[in-house]
């Protein structure tokens, strides 16, 4: 019992860390964009700003049951996909519950909230609402293809797909990390990542030019906080995901806040410097280039 | 342009020219002859473009304009064609079948001045004045402030004040009320005389 | 049989042949007036949120429109002081009126007001939301804003400038911090009020009563 106790003990603690380290990323995130552009930008808290603000809102519209449930599923997987990476390798408390899930799991938690929010999305009735799902499910799906061939190639590599093992192996100094042992399939890694971070050469689905922010266009709220909280967490998650599978883990808070950060940046930067793809456009890329180089990277591997 | 009008007025009969500027003329036509008259220009004398469909409320004649402004792009040069119609009957031809522009100028023309193009598409659709139950609001005899002041609520008018006057009133009131009570008596007495 | 035309138009139908029943589409209910959170601290909290973060909806009527890009960009930035574009009324929080209001697009404008989400603000940007500005004697613009919306902050000006417009969210800052913008609420208790001077000038009235 007491062990049970200390394990939701821990992963509420990690959960917190996660999320608010998510946060922050949001906030620098806006801040280096703003600088980028020539502007002051917003302060660096003003996620948590906003996250209070629409929890303040006296009054909440609603539209139906999967409505309610859409970013019930979307913080689910977010929540999921965190839990089931450990985010310090050996650490008591950041461990997760990594013993228990593998890469397969966390490709469908990947996915899994996406699609909730699509049901939700879609109950609510709003045409750009469904305008937005179409075109964010067919770039996920996209970005999956190049991902799933990296981890296959990865898998291959250490004869595993539990992610602990693979951290386990790449200890040890950074020759051992596979972006030096598998450098093909940590490239198609890290193109599919730009396609699944959602900025901006991939943020149409979200555009706010041309469709009302995307799929939440009728989320109002307390159903967009879970929403925004979900972002950070998310965000997080996949970064952590990214650093564990490529860059060698984490053995400390601190490796990991400084490996993900940087993670971060590459897709930060190459948001702010490339203008957007249309969504045709983005699914013929990654269904390409980065699509052919996953193959090459598994071919290596298995022949 | 000289040319040009010979050829209008031998086929149609300009009852009235007005050269603005060297490539600006407006020519009058009868109103039975105004479309065949812009689809000649159209066609062989190569005014291409539709500017714009404008119309005038003469009130006191009891007629209404309207100018259809052509533009030909190779001799960078435009024609007016005026028609006038009766006020009583305001009903033109349509022209949506030479541009399909005229439309929306027909419409247009249709809410605000109330002349009617039978057979172009959705003229009876409200365009900009959604159900607007007065007469048209671009004719002379509506009155605009009128209606504005029963309609939208006016805020009342604020008062102004003179500078001087105020200052006068505000630092030397004894002798301000003397000297404006000199200055109305003066008025006064000049007025009666 | 081959001779026939038939069209079908779907946006012109009948008035007595809707094709549906419109009462499972709108929804019927009267806005109600929500009380802030009793709890001093809390509310002083909420009040505090809400006054930095501010979400413009993005929609722009007549002229003053043009002044919101630059105040977006490099030029006056206002997402230093938490005030950001947001594009749907369901999540923004602000309701520009940025000059002339034509009586078309009053409908458009009550519409995606009422959509917004209850702590919600409008600014009255130039002359011509105050009393009419150069329009006050024409057919088809209001004269007075507040008419129609419970208006918290009136900028005047024609036009003014991104730094007045910056004043007044300094103001409406103010107004929120204090708890005194209270437009929503005002809008559900004088609802009858507001709706008939509504239906005064909108006279082909074909909304809901209150649209959810």
């Amino acid at each position: 019992m007491e062990t049970v106790l200390i394990k939701i003990g821990y992963a509420l603690a990690s959960l917190f860390l996660i999320f608010n380290y998510g946060l922050l990323l949001i906030g620098f995130t806006m801040k280096i964009i703003a600088r980028v552009h020539g502007r002051i930008g917003p302060p660096i808290w003003q996620p948590y700003i906003d996250l209070s603000k629409s929890l303040s809102m006296r009054t909440a519209i609603q539209h139906g049951v999967m409505y309610y449930l859409g970013p019930v599923f979307r913080f689910t997987g977010g929540v999921g996909l965190y839990l089931l990476i450990p985010a310090v390798f050996g650490s008591v408390w950041l461990q997760n519950f990594s013993f228990s899930g593998d890469l397969l799991l966390v490709i469908y938690f990947i996915f899994f909230g996406m699609l909730g929010m699509a049901l939700g999305a879609g109950e609510s009735g709003h045409p750009f609402s469904a305008m937005g799902i179409m075109r964010g499910l067919a770039q996920t799906t996209a970005s999956e293809v190049p991902f799933a061939l990296a981890v296959i190639a990865l898998a291959a590599q250490h004869h595993t797909l539990s992610i602990s093992q693979i951290v386990a192996a790449q200890q040890g100094g950074i020759a051992h990390w596979n972006m030096v042992t598998n450098p093909i399939a940590t490239i198609a890694g890290m193109l599919a990542y730009l396609g699944m971070m959602m900025h901006s050469p991939f943020d149409v689905h979200m555009a706010p030019q041309e469709i009302p922010v995307g799929p939440p266009t009728e989320y109002n709220s307390s159903f967009l906080v879970l929403l925004q909280s979900n972002r950070s967490v998310f965000a997080a998650a996949k970064l952590v995901l990214f650093m564990n599978l490529f860059f060698g883990g984490a053995t400390s808070i601190w490796e990991m806040v400084i490996k993900t950060f940087l993670i971060f940046e590459f897709c930060v930067f190459v948001g702010v410097v490339f203008p957007r793809f249309k969504v045709e456009q983005s699914v013929r890329w990654l269904l390409q280039v980065p699509a052919l180089i996953g193959v090459l990277a598994v071919v290596i591997y298995m022949v | 342009m000289e040319e040009i009008l010979k050829r209008l007025d031998e086929r149609f009969y300009v009852r009235e020219k007005k050269q603005q500027r060297p490539n600006l003329l407006f020519v009058t036509v009868d109103k039975k002859v105004a479309v065949e008259a812009v689809t000649y220009l159209r066609d062989y004398e190569g005014f291409r473009h539709l500017v714009m469909i404008s119309a005038v409320d003469y009130i006191e004649q009891n007629l209404f304009q309207l100018t259809y402004l052509l533009h030909n792009y190779q001799l960078h040069s435009d024609i007016g064609v005026r028609v006038f119609i009766d006020r009583e009957h305001p009903v033109m031809d349509s022209i949506h079948h030479l541009w399909a522009a005229a439309q929306v100028y027909q419409r247009e023309i249709k809410e605000m001045f109330g002349i009617d193009f039978p057979g172009s598409p959705r003229v009876d659709e409200p365009m900009i004045l959604e159900g607007w139950d007065n007469i048209p609001p671009m004719r002379k005899d509506f009155d605009t402030k009128k209606y504005a002041e029963e309609t939208y609520f006016p805020r009342e008018g604020r008062f102004t004040l003179d500078p001087i006057k105020q200052m006068e009133k505000k630092n030397y009131p004894l002798e301000a009320e003397v000297k404006y009570e000199i200055k109305r008596v003066v008025r006064d007495n000049r007025d009666k005389k | 049989m081959d001779d026939k035309e038939i069209k079908i138009d779907p946006l012109k139908q009948d008035e007595n042949n809707l094709g549906f029943n419109p009462a499972d589409y709108f929804c019927g209910e009267r806005p109600k007036a929500v009380t802030p959170v009793a709890n001093k601290i809390v509310r002083k909290f909420y009040n505090w949120a809400q006054a930095n973060s501010l979400w413009i909806l993005a929609f722009g009527t007549g002229c003053g429109s043009i002044e919101l890009p630059p105040l977006y960009t490099a030029r006056y930035d206002v997402s230093r002081f938490g005030i950001f574009p947001r594009p749907t009324p369901r999540q923004a929080g602000v309701f520009i009126i940025s000059g002339y209001l034509s009586v078309k697009t009053l409908k458009r404008v009550i519409r995606s007001y009422e959509q917004m989400q209850n702590p919600k603000f409008v600014l009255g940007l130039g002359s011509c939301t105050v009393n009419g500005g150069m329009y006050f004697d024409s057919y088809n613009t209001i004269n007075r804003l507040d008419y129609y919306l419970p208006v918290d902050v009136y900028i005047a000006g024609c036009m003014p400038r991104p730094e007045a417009l910056i004043a007044g969210f300094n103001e409406l800052k103010r107004l929120i911090k204090e708890g005194k913008a209270e437009g929503a609420n005002k809008y559900a208790d004088n609802f009858d009020w507001y709706k008939a001077n509504q239906k005064k000038i909108i006279k082909d009235w074909d909304l809901p009563e209150y649209n959810w």
